[in-house]
């Protein structure tokens, strides 16, 4: 007889054994393991979890003008949302204002568009800042959209210390795999750390950075590569950080993460269990961590974007009720779940209520929320979490010999793992080795599509014709005068935000921050990808 | 144009516009060239002209266009508008996406020869793309 399961692997290729036993996992589980809340936090960063609190619902939400993207945010929040997640236009993520002529296409399309500190107070007109948290999908452009968003805060009446919510920031994982970079690699860094740095200062109850494995595996890689990678990163922020003279117990608190839940339910689960007991010992190891909370990995969990497919698209709301449940057992403090039609498009308002209601059931019907890290002591799962954080510290380590993540990806080498990868994954499907259902099994001549988002063509327009209103409006010595103190602080040195805060206030508009920020850092081109 | 059909199919595969998503460009590269293209990847933020100027650099029988931004009918408009200031007529264009099912027919009306949006299998890719290499290289 053959031995199949020999050639059985989970999704990132660990072998599987048919059954698993007690001897099947190494001694002394209890210390790998630690109480809920303590380190090393394998079983979850609180000690009450989602019995005294529910994760976080973030759908991801944004589109043409702020004042669409301020009536999707209405209607989630009516619709049961606890919490908000912004999507910015391409523009607005690579630093152009709405009136660049090269960008005209783009502005409103995958994302609301942000042009001054006015656009940033629509967005949440109406929504007290001071009660919500809000997750921000910006990276280059993060300091400005930080700083608009505080000015809107500010302009509410809202203090400081209750400004709640997460800023993505993570620079590095733009070079890796998500692509909106502008400044070249050291300069972003900078950046990344004048706002964490003063975020740890000034803003207590929010997350300045959050590292990122999602964009990576999103781009192709696998679930041990995507922690191995947000480990390294991890690294790489927090020896820059220190570099700045920041105190390791300062700003680690405030760290937060960011993981991709695909379709291995029992390796998504296992995987962020072993994510956090890596952070832990690289937390209190390797820097020393003297307070509790700087070891503890917090996450969100964005469900898979890259697992849907365009063919019975509804076969999609399966798909992310397994992952959204995989978030839920290794214990994610806030999820997106992705509308059924993303294959297809930006997701339709209904699909974005079938997308929370997901999340809904699975918190108020499915049970699961019940108790703390229910796959614990599975001879299965510990087994699989002790494999993945092995071979995910080889990871750790093959970039450090590489010399760590930032020349590494000068270089384009983990770029090169991501994109064979991912290859490796398309010739699967190809093949038939790996079943995609209703893609490569189980065809349905049915090819009927549901009713898409049609975009507004007008958003642009109206879009311009605000930014044109607001420029008319300022006083243009005022933001002349903002913009080169900005310039000043960019080149002596000194955190930029609170300059950046000021030429906001000044009128300045996010595309002429950032032509400041390129007159003194210059921009980076990518390597040649092959 | 010669006549000797050429011994390897060149592809120029280019990012236009602002959108960052290179994993499936990236896939159709790959699969190219082991189908036994000669493939040249311009990468992110190619403008028309500068996809242009590689095509012509290059010798190019298919140009390819991936993108998952929405913005596919105007950089396939604005190329195809560059193809023509450049004279350059016999060059397919493909594009490939996010690509609503609506906008596959604007796509071909624009004169784009074929569209494969999310969900078109590798090898479909391959096979449609090299035959549109081949129709390009006869006489």
């Amino acid at each position: 007889m053959i031995d199949q399961h020999t050639a059985i692997t989970t999704d990132s290729g660990i072998p599987l054994d048919p059954v698993y036993y007690p001897d099947s996992v190494a001694p002394d589980l209890t210390s790998r393991l630690g109480e809920p809340g303590h380190a090393p936090f394998t079983r979850g960063p609180y000690s009450t979890m989602y019995r005294e609190r529910l994760w976080s619902m973030r759908q991801y939400a944004g589109y043409g003008s702020a004042d669409d993207t301020n009536a999707r945010f209405r209607y989630l929040l009516s619709q049961g949302q606890t919490a908000l997640s912004v999507a910015f236009d391409l523009p607005t993520q690579l630093g152009f204002d709405s009136s660049a002529e090269s960008v005209r296409a783009e502005v409103g399309r995958v994302g609301v568009a942000i042009d001054t500190v006015e656009d940033m107070e629509a967005v949440f007109d109406g929504l007290p800042i001071d009660q919500l948290s809000v997750n921000f999908t910006i990276n280059a452009t993060a300091p400005i959209i930080l700083a608009f968003y505080l000015v809107a805060a500010e302009r509410q009446g809202a203090k400081m210390a209750d400004v709640a919510g997460t800023l993505q920031n993570d620079i590095l994982k733009e070079f890796l795999a998500r692509k909106t970079f502008i400044f070249p690699p050291d300069h972003s860094i900078r950046l990344v750390t004048d706002v964490v740095e003063y975020a740890s200062e000034h803003l207590p109850r929010f997350n300045g950075i959050s590292i990122t494995g999602y964009h990576a595996r999103e781009a192709g890689c696998d679930a041990v590569q995507e922690i191995g990678l947000t480990m390294a990163s991890a690294i790489a922020y927090t020896e820059a950080f220190l570099a700045r003279g920041l105190d390791f117990d300062f700003f680690a608190p405030r760290l937060s993460f960011h993981f991709s839940s695909q379709l291995d339910l029992f390796e998504e689960a296992c995987k962020v269990r072993a994510a956090r007991r890596m952070w832990s010992k690289l937390a209190t190891e390797r820097f020393g961590a003297q307070k509790p909370n700087s070891a503890r990995l917090r996450f969100f969990s964005g469900c898979s974007g890259a697992t849907l497919t365009a063919q019975q698209p509804l076969n999609n709301v399966v798909r992310s009720t397994l992952q959204c449940l995989a978030a839920v057992l290794g214990g994610a403090q806030s999820i997106h779940v992705m509308g059924y039609d993303e294959a297809l498009g930006i997701p339709t308002e209904e699909s974005v209520r079938l997308a929370l209601r997901t999340q809904q059931i699975i918190a108020h019907e499915s049970g699961v929320a019940r108790v703390i890290d229910p796959l614990a002591g599975s001879y299965f799962v510990e087994r699989l979490t002790d494999d993945i954080e092995e071979r995910a510290w080889q990871i750790v380590r093959d970039v450090a010999d590489g010399g760590g993540l930032v020349d590494m990806l000068a270089a384009g080498i983990p770029q090169r793992w991501i994109a064979e990868s991912a290859y490796r994954y398309e010739r699967e499907v190809a093949s038939g080795e790996r079943i995609k259902v209703g893609v490569n099994k189980f065809v349905s001549d049915d090819t009927a599509v549901p009713p898409l988002f049609e975009v507004d063509e007008s958003a642009g327009d109206r879009q311009r014709q605000r930014l044109a209103e607001r420029l008319a409006r300022r006083h243009d010595a005022a933001a002349r005068s903002a913009l080169s103190e900005l310039e000043a602080a960019l080149r002596n040195g000194t955190n930029s935000m609170p300059h950046i805060m000021d030429a906001g206030r000044a009128g300045a508009t996010l595309g002429e921050i950032a032509d400041t920020m390129r007159a003194v850092f210059g921009v980076y081109r990518e390597p040649q990808p092959w | 144009m010669t006549g000797a059909r050429r011994p390897r199919a060149k592809i120029v595969l280019a990012k236009p516009g602002l959108d960052g998503h290179d994993r499936g460009i990236k896939v159709v590269g790959m699969a190219l060239r082991d189908a036994g293209a000669e493939v040249v990847y311009l990468g992110l933020h190619q403008t028309a002209e500068q996809i242009v100027h590689a095509a012509l650099a290059e010798d190019a029988d298919v140009i390819g266009l991936s993108v998952l931004s929405g913005v596919h009918l105007d950089v396939s408009q604005e190329l195809i508008k560059a193809c023509h200031a450049a004279q350059l007529d016999d060059v397919a264009i493909v594009v490939g996406g996010t690509i609503p099912p609506a906008d596959v027919t604007r796509l071909r009306q624009l004169g784009v020869r074929d569209v494969m949006p999310v969900g078109t299998a590798i090898d479909d890719v391959v096979d449609r793309i090299l035959t549109l290499a081949a129709e390009e290289t006869r006489p």
